[in-house]
């Protein structure tokens, strides 16, 4: 149970003068409840890399396996992979249509062909994951929040049940306090259900405190892929492509410079904190 | 998935075209759009021809990106000649069942074909080679004259440029809209009719709410710049002739020359 990639190629506006090569030679393999941040700045074929694992984008070459099926086998069910593979697109808001928020989230599995019953079952499950008041259910989606409409349109692709649940971006425009509960929503998701979560971003900060793993893209190509610690030591290398470490990293590094013995690797506020009164009380 | 239309679609690249006042290649296609209806004879679709070979090879655009792009037409082609080929009255070839081929309805189809052709491969070549802002641009320019009447020339010519500028940014938002609603299972493939056309709505709501919101933020920075219409108002890039434009109305010229004398007298 598990998706993998093998040596997975893509080529935009292939056969023209402008084509571009958007992933290149990319190999991952993604366990069963594994949460992985997938990082790159704009460009660097993460999003072009996402609808591929859902179906959305056909390889040029290489392929793709989930739970040991290859998903570009003639008689392989498209349909089927999309509901157990959920993407949530870059401001997800952008694509509700209903007129009240339930409606949107049964959109999804409505689509599976499940009855009634079930659909609104599935809805208002999602929408309770999401952290949605009950009074919000039956207004129209277009009069809440830019915080409220994204949690809408998450729990439109979680109603779908997906085994795994791809977030493309999901703080994006979004105030602090929104990014915190969002991810938050998102890590409880994940220890609660056991849900594979792939969190698409380019800042360090977001995934580096919540996933397991990080994968970092540049120019279509995987750079690293790794847990975070080991990520992060590579920090001169992540500001070269346009990245950067988390902020602890460059503290903890600059107090190992001016002479204190502090582990470098540490990567949340928490961490860092304890290392340093650690040394202090030395 | 949409992204594959090339009709009227600017290439960018380095020629003597590209770099040509937009007020020339406007009138210029003008011209050759009229004279392909004018011509009585075969000598002058071989003017037109070797004219528009000529005008490709400056280009610089490759034939195969406009060939490409004839795709999309190649139906309307088929019905015309179709239409032509069997419906035209005159003496007849080929009877085949109820359908008779004339000798006239293949001439005149023959002619509608090559009439066609040649009238949309020119003006791809004008919108391959200007792009949008340039072509209202020499709009502009070319209809101030009608200020003096009170026609709102900029104001229209403001309008088109818009039009014009938001077509690839709707077509990339259907994609977007389309694939996020497929990501949910939506199915826009399948079904009959009625179906299909119920299909559609999870994409247009998105879609015309995307563009009154779009378009909002335009009209407000617009005004946050105090933009009010086309009074006083000055151009950065200002059209002016140059040395290659006179040459290209005179190439013009001759051919318009050229195409009275040879193909509509002998």
């Amino acid at each position: 149970m598990s998706l993998i990639l093998d040596h997975v190629s893509y080529i935009y506006g292939d056969d023209t003068t402008l084509a571009v090569k958007a992933l290149d030679d990319v190999c991952l393999n993604i366990p069963d409840g594994q949460f992985v941040g997938v990082i790159g700045h704009t460009g660097s074929g993460k999003s072009t890399l996402m609808q591929h694992l859902n179906g959305l984008l056909k390889a040029t070459s290489g392929s793709i396996y989930f739970n040991g099926e290859d998903i570009y086998d003639k008689d392989f069910d498209m349909k089927k992979l999309r509901s157990k593979v959920g993407l949530v697109f870059q401001y997800p808001e952008h694509q509700l249509f209903e007129i009240d928020v339930f409606s949107d989230v049964c959109f999804g599995p409505k689509n599976l062909g499940l009855d009634r019953k079930e659909v609104e079952l599935r809805a208002y499950d999602a929408l309770k994951k999401v952290g949605l008041p009950d009074e919000l259910f039956y207004q129209s989606p277009f009069d809440l929040s830019g915080g409220q409409k994204r949690r809408v349109a998450i729990a439109g692709v979680l109603a779908m049940k997906p085994d795994v649940l791809i977030l493309d971006e999901p703080t994006a425009g979004l105030d602090p306090k929104g990014r915190e509960e969002i991810l938050e929503q998102i890590k409880k998701l994940q220890t609660e259900t056991g849900m594979t979560i792939i969190l698409v971003s380019h800042s360090m900060e977001d995934v580096a405190k919540y996933v397991d793993r990080i994968v970092v893209m540049n120019r279509g190509k995987v750079m690293y892929d790794d847990i975070p610690k080991e990520v992060f030591r590579h920090y001169k290398e992540l500001e070269e492509v346009g990245l950067a470490a988390p902020q602890v990293t460059y503290i903890m590094h600059a107090l190992k410079q001016k002479g204190l013995a502090v582990d470098v690797d540490a990567t949340t506020i928490e961490e860092a904190t304890e290392q340093i009164c650690l040394e202090i009380l030395h | 998935m949409l992204r594959d239309i090339t009709l009227g679609q600017y290439y960018q690249t380095e020629s003597v075209l590209h770099r040509m006042d937009p007020r020339v290649k406007l009138g210029g296609t003008l011209l050759y759009i009229i004279s392909l209806f004018c011509f009585k004879n075969f000598w002058g679709y071989l003017i037109a021809v070797l004219f528009l070979g000529c005008v490709i090879k400056l280009s610089k655009v490759p034939f195969k990106y406009m060939v490409k792009g004839m795709k999309a037409i190649i139906v309307l082609l088929l019905i015309t000649v179709v239409f032509n080929l069997f419906l035209t009255p005159g003496t007849a070839l080929i009877t085949v069942w109820k359908l008779t081929i004339t000798k006239e309805g293949l001439k005149t189809a023959l002619t509608m074909a090559l009439r066609l052709t040649l009238l949309i491969i020119g003006s791809s070549v004008m919108t391959l080679t200007t792009t949008p802002n340039q072509l209202t641009d020499a709009m502009e320019k070319g209809m101030s004259p009608l200020k003096v009447i009170k026609v709102p020339v900029h104001e229209l010519a403001m309008m088109m440029s818009i039009a014009l500028r938001f077509i690839p940014i709707l077509l990339e938002e259907t994609d977007k809209i389309m694939k996020a609603q497929i990501a949910r299972g939506a199915d826009f493939e399948s079904g009959n009719l009625f179906k299909r056309a119920k299909a559609m709505v999870p994409l247009l709501v998105p879609l015309f709410i995307s563009a009154f919101r779009r378009a909002n933020d335009l009209a407000m920075a617009m005004e946050a710049r105090c933009y009010r219409g086309g009074d006083n108002r000055t151009k950065m890039k200002p059209l002016v002739y140059h040395r290659n434009d006179f040459i290209a109305y005179a190439f013009i010229f001759v051919y318009m020359v050229a195409s009275i004398t040879i193909g509509r007298v002998f």
